[in-house]
């Protein structure tokens, strides 16, 4: 059983965990590849999906993930702007407690912002990315589409290339892959390179090539434009050149590596269509898996919620 | 008054003496003094310190009242063994004038508990365009100038100031921040703002605006004083500069030297202060700052804040930490019982420098002296509990953390203005 009232991230998930989601994700997908999308774990919970920052693809694969499992999901589109002013988050959180939510999902814009929701309400918290903190959601899903493709985790060779520095998704990776026993390798301009992540556990590369050599998975990540415009790179251009993925670089990865990454692609930016379309790539599947972990979270919480009731 | 058998913080020595106090005067210090018939402090067991002064608080008033206002503060004051705060113009109004001054003094002198000496501010609603009326706080009474909070981004206008200033024997205090280089950070910039994914703030924000202002100093030989050091490079710029003769003094925090930025982790809103708090290299720098006298003296930076301010996300959450009342008990703690100073050199930072920096009457235990005392018992442990706190602001980060030393009684001026 998974000992949490919340999912917040995974800095301190242990192995054990992490393959419990796992595994229950397994579980989930046989459901829905047996067309069971009318399940009852979550009959009669309530969720809702609160997000202060925009999103398609994460809001609507929890949406789904909870509706699957039987759950009643109200969906809340915050928006930023209101975080600056109106209600704060501790009133918003104790105004969804009193209309008896079972779960709150959320997105963010900034670090911890999941922590002082957890502290302030009774209902089971999943951070659905929090600013550059975590996104325990994501690196859950992209475990288990790597665990389908090898069988384990243990000793693979996962390289991170791309704005490492804003990318809650490539810190919740770290800490997820580590604690599994896989290797993580990252390659960014200096400028998109947080301190002390090697401290976590990163190993940091001097070149594109050391990251993507003998990779078991080659992982990109989305660049904001607007990182462009802050300066930390001069143009989408000179990035493409030196901190992209093509077809060529691809070479370099272990013939049966695959590809991913979160979502949205920068076509032609952080991998070439070449790459995003290439048999290796399994960014569809990533989307799929989603759906199961986050089904797989919801499952684990109300279970631990039910039992300590 | 006379203080009996307690052990006497003198300037380069500690004894056991009696001290008789009239008129708020230190009238006799000596082995052992007749009963007069005057009431009586039994010290025993107690250090006599000369009334910590600490040179950079926030009182919040006018404006802020709900965070705190001149009389919380005193008493907060007062019970951390204060005898004499300085308090900085970022008020609404801003203090940036000499009816703000007098209000400030006035309010306090009815309040009557420690003495309060205002801060003006630099520029006209600390705006960073206008120099406000500097010679007409002085004259109202303040004691230095400070755009605390922010820098004097305008290099030209902060040369302009600091020589204008000097005029009327009025010290800059300045806050060290490029707000550039700050860009919204939040926390230190290292391995805790990457683990809580929260955006950093490096040291060169502070680093640029130390050395931009002890290069002003230098160029116009005028004093500056740099306001809450935290950085290990910034102790070494002010270390550098006072050996090349450089007018400049330097204060720092307890948090700065007790703790490093690991508990910004927990995303305690309480921990979220600027300067942030630093690593352990920083925290090394400090303490050696402080002991080889870098670092002139110890200041709270007190900031108290309402808890809707801070119970919100890290991001959005106010700076600062209400230190007042907890401030001895950190230097007691870290300072004294790790032997990073001696007694002397406590008082000397707490009390003497201070006075010292701002021509303030006291800092000293010494015949015909103002009688401001702080008497405390050094072995006493308490646990820090922001509830306990007088002052309004509950915003303390170190609640549970068992600290050395107890304040039991402070005099101003002779009168007992705070008992344990």
């Amino acid at each position: 059983m998974l000992k949490r009232k919340d999912l917040l991230g995974l800095i301190d998930a242990t192995r054990e965990e992490i393959t419990e989601i796992l595994d229950t994700a397994d579980r989930m997908k046989r459901h829905l590849k047996a067309g069971e999308k009318n399940l009852s774990y979550l009959k009669g919970k309530t969720a809702t999906i609160l997000f202060y920052e925009n999103s398609t693809r994460t809001r609507t694969s929890f949406e789904l993930a909870a509706k699957y499992l039987g759950a009643t999901v109200i969906n809340i589109a915050a928006g930023s702007s209101s975080v600056a002013k109106g209600e704060t988050l501790v009133d918003t959180g104790k105004t969804l407690d009193a209309q008896l939510n079972d779960f709150l999902v959320m997105r963010h814009p900034m670090g911890g912002a999941p922590y002082l929701l957890a502290k302030t309400v009774k209902a089971g918290v999943l951070n659905a990315g929090d600013g550059m903190n975590e996104h325990p959601t994501q690196a859950l899903l992209d475990m288990l589409t790597m665990r389908e493709h090898f069988g384990t985790l243990e000793g693979l060779k996962v390289a991170i290339v791309g704005d490492i520095k804003h990318s809650r998704v490539a810190k919740s990776n770290l800490f997820g892959l580590r604690a599994m026993g896989a290797d993580v390798y990252m390659y960014a301009p200096e400028t998109l390179i947080p301190k002390g992540i090697d401290k976590l556990g990163a190993k940091l590369c001097s070149s594109r090539e050391e990251a993507l050599e003998n990779a078991d998975v080659v992982m990109g990540l989305r660049i904001q434009l607007e990182r462009q415009q802050a300066g930390n790179f001069p143009s989408l251009n000179e990035y493409a050149e030196f901190y992209g993925v093509n077809g060529r670089q691809l070479a370099l990865a272990k013939p049966n590596a695959i590809v991913m990454h979160p979502g949205p692609v920068n076509r032609g930016v952080e991998l070439t269509g070449k790459v995003i379309d290439h048999d290796k790539s399994r960014i569809e599947d990533q989307v799929f898996s989603g759906i199961a972990v986050r089904m797989a979270a919801l499952y684990l919480l109300n279970e631990y919620r039910e039992y300590t009731k | 008054m006379i203080i009996r058998n307690g052990k006497v913080v003198l300037k380069n020595s500690v004894e056991q003496k009696d001290i008789l106090i009239a008129n708020g005067k230190i009238a006799k210090i000596a082995d052992s003094i007749p009963a007069n018939g005057d009431k009586e402090i039994d010290a025993k067991g107690l250090y006599v310190f000369p009334g910590l002064i600490d040179m950079h608080v926030h009182l919040r008033d006018p404006g802020y009242e709900y965070k705190e206002d001149i009389e919380s503060g005193s008493k907060a004051a007062v019970k951390g063994g204060f005898t004499q705060i300085c308090c900085m113009p970022n008020t609404a109004p801003i203090m940036d004038n000499k009816v703000v001054v007098s209000y400030v003094k006035h309010r306090a002198q009815e309040v009557g508990l420690c003495k309060v000496h205002p801060i003006g501010a630099i520029t006209k609603g600390e705006k960073g365009e206008q120099l406000a009326d500097i010679g007409e706080m002085k004259k109202a009474g303040a004691v230095a100038i400070s755009d605390d909070g922010v820098s004097v981004k305008s290099s030209r206008l902060m040369r302009l100031a600091m020589e204008y200033a000097s005029g009327f024997g009025v010290k800059c205090l300045c806050h060290c921040e490029d707000k550039e280089l700050v860009d919204g950070g939040v926390c230190n910039e290292g391995l805790s703002s990457t683990i809580a994914g929260l955006k950093g703030i490096p040291r060169a924000a502070e680093d640029i605006c130390i050395a931009r202002d002890i290069a002003l100093a230098e160029s116009l030989d005028v004093p500056v004083h740099i306001c809450h050091v935290s950085t290990h490079s910034g102790v070494r710029l002010i270390r550098d500069a006072k050996r090349a003769g450089v007018k400049v003094t330097a204060e720092t925090c307890p948090h700065y030297f007790a703790v490093t930025d690991e508990i910004i982790t927990s995303f305690d809103t309480n921990t979220k202060v600027n300067p942030p708090i630093r690593e352990e290299i920083d925290k090394q720098a400090i303490l050696q700052g402080l002991k080889d006298g870098t670092l002139d003296c110890i200041v709270t930076d007190h900031a108290p804040h309402h808890i809707n301010d801070k119970n919100v996300e890290y991001n959005q959450a106010a700076f600062g930490i209400s230190g007042i009342e907890t401030s001895f008990g950190f230097a007691v703690t870290y300072l004294y019982k790790t032997g990073v100073l001696s007694l002397n050199e406590l008082a000397d930072r707490m009390s003497y420098a201070p006075a010292k920096i701002l021509g303030l009457d006291g800092g000293e235990i010494k015949e015909g002296g103002v009688a401001d005392l702080t008497l405390a018992d050094l072995d006493e442990k308490w646990v820090v509990d922001p509830a306990n706190f007088i002052s309004k602001g509950k915003n303390n980060p170190f609640k549970g953390m068992e600290l050395s030393g107890v304040v039991k009684y402070t005099l101003v001026d002779g009168d007992v203005k705070y008992e344990a």
